[in-house]
């Protein structure tokens, strides 16, 4: 009796235990991206968290793609490296046609979507919001992808808490032609909010440049931050017994 | 060429180092009707030759488009012809969907030579039987190239392939170092008047003839009848005069050819203004 009901339970499809992304482990923080003057600018810290703790702290989650874009990604840092894995065979074999064609950002960011999309469609996503941006014959490109495959296009471009606290001031401060100095210092604006505000942002970040001709990525670097207000001096004092 | 012991397969190589089915079918390129093909720096010109094989019937399509951005014009099997523009507008409509962006013609050109040349090496298959003049567009500009049966690919200023498709390229031969900085309308005269050549006196029309065009901000389109039978009408006033007799005295020397060429010119640019290029 035990063998016809395990033959019935065979009948009824595949033994495997459903294998699909749940949710994800070592996570990136907020990636924040703007376009200036010369191409685009791009900030994030190289924070690891491993749920509430901040585990790895030398992540470098800016990488450049081709010769044409760079990809910063927040979220699942394993599959940040998948994907960087992927694009690295993508243009190997563009490459490989040595014809003097060359994946641009936008062909990479349409791949990319591609990707994610499908990803999603099979309830196993990689568990990333992705920052593609680029330089390609002097047109600049940057465009983002989240884990469930929208994309768009834009002037600056933020993922996960960014998106509330960076691009506000984006949406204020931002305009055409902004020079270096300028887009990054507007970065670092971005940046010494998220380091404030976000739990899970650490104080050691990079700040990555892509103009026509190349990549630029910082050494790692950390903030000034201000902690001197009179209501942390003395905080319990109007409480007694709280901390 | 005769018939021989070494050209019942493909996989047989002769003594002399050749495929004998693969010039065989370099043979039925040769034997289906002309397909031209001229590019400037921001144009490509495609035109062939449509005789239908009674009056009754249609005539066969040669010229295909293959994107937005890439056309192609056939001399052989058309059947094979149609199958292989199937797949080049696969790879380019999949190119597209994944990459947002056109497909560079120089690598659709060398996916289908590879693919020709995978029907050279297998003895369950035959090589193709056409010859395809394919004129595209990418960020370097436009391009012109032409696939073999044998899966050999050349890129081109000018080319004609089919039959009576020397006196084409006579013609083009002459005129070819003007392409690549010649107008739209110049670069149509000249398919036309090469169209012409390969009818070897027999009247130009535009029922018999088929001309595309493609360049920077024009996309890929077959030019109507109406259009094509206006623009015979008006190069054949100035044709007429330097069709008869350029031939002969193209060997005399090139005294004689430029003299003829400075006649179509200047009657050429009266005309330019009354054509109505309504495109």
């Amino acid at each position: 009796m035990d063998s016809n009901q395990a033959k019935q339970h065979n009948l009824l499809g595949s033994e495997a235990a459903s294998e699909r992304t749940l949710y994800p482990y070592v996570t990136g923080s907020s990636v924040v991206a703007i376009k200036y003057k010369d191409g685009i600018l791009m900030a994030a810290d190289m924070g690891g968290s491993y749920g509430s703790t901040l585990r790895y702290k030398s992540v470098e989650r800016v990488k450049p793609i081709g010769k044409h874009s760079i990809l910063g990604a927040s979220g699942e840092i394993s599959d940040f490296q998948e994907i960087l894995r992927s694009l690295d065979e993508l243009i190997l074999y563009d490459n490989m046609w040595d014809d003097g064609n060359s994946l641009g950002p936008k062909e990479v960011h349409s791949y990319l979507t591609r990707m994610m999309y499908n990803r999603r469609n099979k309830f196993n996503p990689l568990w990333n919001s992705l920052i593609l941006g680029g330089v390609k014959n002097g047109q600049k490109y940057l465009g983002m992808v989240s884990m469930i495959g929208v994309n768009f296009e834009d002037n600056h471009v933020a993922t996960g808490f960014g998106n509330h606290l960076a691009r506000p001031i984006l949406r204020d401060e931002w305009h055409e032609n902004l020079s270096f100095e300028d887009g990054v210092k507007l970065l670092e604006k971005c940046m010494r909010v998220l380091l404030y505000r976000d739990r899970s942002a650490v104080n050691k970040l990079q700040i990555a440049k892509i103009t026509e001709e190349g990549v630029t990525i910082s050494q790692p670097y950390a903030l000034k931050t201000f902690w001197g207000f009179a209501a942390f001096e003395n905080p319990t004092v109007g409480a007694e017994g709280s901390w | 060429m005769f018939r021989n012991q070494y050209d019942t397969d493909v996989t047989t190589w002769s003594p002399a180092g050749r495929l004998f089915q693969v010039e065989y079918a370099m043979e039925a390129v040769k034997q289906g009707s002309a397909a031209i093909g001229l590019r400037s720096k921001t144009h490509v010109v495609l035109a062939c030759v449509n005789k239908a094989n009674s009056e009754l019937s249609s005539h066969q399509k040669k010229i295909f488009k293959v994107d937005d951005h890439i056309g192609v014009a056939i001399a052989g099997l058309t059947a094979d012809g149609r199958v292989l523009s199937r797949y080049m507008r696969s790879e380019c409509i999949n190119h597209s969907f994944t990459y947002e962006s056109p497909l560079p013609v120089g690598r659709l050109v060398v996916q289908l030579a590879n693919k020709a040349q995978v029907c050279t090496q297998r003895s369950w298959k035959r090589p193709f039987g056409v010859g395809l003049l394919l004129g595209g567009l990418d960020e370097s500009g436009a391009h012109l190239y032409y696939n073999c049966p044998s899966g050999n690919y050349f890129e081109y200023q000018a080319f004609a392939i089919g039959s009576r498709s020397q006196a084409a390229k006579t013609y083009l031969e002459r005129r070819f170092e003007n392409f690549k900085d010649s107008s739209r309308e110049d670069l149509i005269r000249d398919a036309l008047i090469a169209t012409r050549e390969t009818l070897q006196g027999e009247k130009l029309r535009s029922s018999i003839c088929t001309i595309s065009v493609l360049g920077v901000g024009e996309p890929f389109h077959i030019l109507d009848q109406e259009t094509v039978q206006q623009l015979i009408d008006t190069f054949e006033l100035v044709g007429e005069e330097e069709g008869p007799t350029a031939e002969p005295d193209a060997d005399a020397g090139e005294g004689v050819a430029a003299e003829q060429g400075d006649v179509p010119e200047q009657s050429g640019a009266a005309d330019q203004g009354a054509a109505p290029m309504d495109i």
